[in-house]
């Protein structure tokens, strides 16, 4: 592991005052410590915020949520307000990592946590996210788990979290610091498809740092469904984050994500468009699911994807359908 | 932490931790880069605490911090200035006696080789403490509802301690006989 200075911030104005070129925000460490010891990630200087006093879930008067960027996975998911408030968020989290690791692991370093595409964690082989026009060999080789929608010549890997997926359904927006200020950032904003920068996973700025996840009041039910290749502790194949409110038979309201299937969490707003006011039965969520999906470009050995979401979808948005 | 100012050239960076470790207070100078697996085995000479894959997959390396499980090899001792540290070493009581959990494995035959032991004790003693601060995990049909602590209850929550000579099956049966034990002894 290269050498590195480590200094720990107390507020978020001295994070960025610590933050230089070539320096890390350091969380609960859980993905960026192996990226190190792998020399995937070399930073010269680790500031260290996971004390800063962002370390509280406020639930606000509406029913909203604000979470700290320092909240720990553990904290997120066994918060009495997320459970039932958000209960895809907080199953979300609990089918991420390991109880070891959402100990450690902060909900700021969840969300910018890295793919775990296996070329892009071996300093040795090409990757255009790491070494950006270095090449992809995942596009002929290794890919069964990556991407299907949204990838581009150049990157083919997906997102690893399982949370940003629920948030993504959820309409969450990310607090985030510049020495120029504060800004909000809806969270289909704050991450990006790899079209023309691989290397770049979101719009954050260099040095802006993430404070805190705002997340709207929901109202309806939902839940988190994941596959994988084990029954625990796994990266999803394919994860659906969904809520639905069923009126007379007819779906009044709904919001889909899709996670292990492209650079980023998918909204997938074709689907919820084909939902909005159809019959809330099978066969109206079997065609926006189809609907959504029709975007796929799966590779080689990963088509398996396509189905495999569609089929998630529909039983997820059917359980959802019969509590109601 | 002033010897822990970045340089921008590859020289190791030093800074000093102080860690309570089996309630015993260490003062210690530590490279930046070490993690507290690290320093518990090399400095501290606690090799009760193992080194499996050292990429948080297998949870070999898992201790208390603070209370909390969590795996070692990916802590950075630095990060961790002023923890509280448990080890296997320090699961048992002040007189030796062992632990409900520490029984319950050796009752049940919860291991072969042994070398996931320490890791699989450190968090099935914070597993019984999730589960009596009605933490929900993912084999929960209702995560807003108090969990109960059956056998899929336990696999799930001991997911993150892998066994390579599979001894699941003793295992959750430990966990399982660990929880009543230890309700007999709070009274809980």
């Amino acid at each position: 592991m290269r050498p590195f200075g480590y200094e720990r911030a107390a507020t978020a104005d001295e994070a960025l005052a610590l933050h230089e070129d070539g320096a890390v925000y350091l969380g609960g460490g859980t993905n960026l410590v192996d990226l190190m010891r792998l020399g995937v990630a070399t930073p010269s200087r680790l500031v260290d915020v996971a004390r800063l006093p962002h370390d509280r879930v406020e639930l606000e008067v509406d029913g909203g949520l604000v979470i700290g960027a320092a909240v720990t996975n553990s904290d997120l998911a066994a918060d009495r307000s997320v459970r039932e408030g958000h209960p895809v968020l907080a199953e979300a989290v609990l089918a991420g990592a390991s109880g070891q690791i959402r100990n450690l692991a902060t909900v700021g370093g969840n969300l910018l946590q890295r793919t775990r595409c296996s070329y892009f964690q071996d300093a040795a082989k090409p990757c255009n996210k790491r070494d950006p026009g270095s090449g992809c060999p995942a596009r002929e080789g290794e890919h069964h788990n990556l991407a299907i929608l949204g990838q581009s010549e150049a990157c083919v890997a997906t997102h690893p979290s399982d949370m940003a997926v629920a948030l993504a359904a959820l309409d969450a927006s990310v607090r985030v610091r510049g020495r120029s200020g504060e800004r909000v950032v809806p969270l289909e904003d704050f991450y990006r498809l790899p079209d023309g920068a691989p290397d770049r996973d979101t719009t954050l700025e260099p040095g802006e740092l993430v404070t805190a996840v705002e997340v709207p009041p929901l109202g309806m039910p939902s839940r988190y469904r994941k596959v994988r290749e084990r029954a625990s502790f796994a990266f999803a194949l394919v994860s659906v984050a969904a809520a639905l409110e069923v009126g007379n038979g007819v779906v009044t309201g709904v919001r889909l994500a899709l996670g292990g299937v492209a650079h980023r969490p998918w909204r997938a707003r074709r689907a919820e468009d084909a939902l909005r006011g159809a019959a809330a039965t099978e066969e109206s969520f079997l065609r926006a699911a189809e609907a959504e999906l029709e975007a796929a470009e799966p590779l080689r050995d990963n088509a398996y994807k396509v189905p495999l979401a569609r089929n998630l979808i529909v039983r997820t948005l059917m359980e959802l359908g019969e509590g109601t | 932490m002033d010897s822990a100012n970045t340089t921008g050239d590859a020289v190791p960076v030093r800074a000093a931790v102080a860690l309570a470790v089996n309630g015993t207070e260490h003062r210690l100078d530590v490279d930046t880069r070490s993690s507290l697996l690290d320093v518990l085995r090399e400095d501290l000479g606690l090799t009760g605490t193992k080194k499996g894959c050292d990429h948080g997959q297998c949870g070999a390396c898992t201790v208390l911090l603070d209370g909390r499980r969590a795996n070692a090899c990916l802590a950075l001792a630095v990060a961790h200035d002023g923890a509280r540290v448990v080890t296997v070493e320090g699961l048992a009581e002040e007189d030796g006696r062992l632990s409900a959990v520490q029984e319950s494995f050796l009752e049940h035959d919860a291991f072969q080789c042994g070398y996931c032991t320490p890791g699989q004790l450190c968090s099935a003693t914070a597993v019984l403490e999730e589960v009596r601060q009605g933490w929900p995990s993912a084999a929960a049909a209702d995560v807003a509802a108090d969990p109960v602590l059956d056998d899929d209850e336990i696999r799930e929550r001991m997911s993150g301690n892998l066994c390579r000579c599979g001894a699941y099956p003793g295992i959750v049966a430990a966990v399982h006989a660990a929880a009543g034990r230890s309700r007999e002894v709070t009274g809980a």
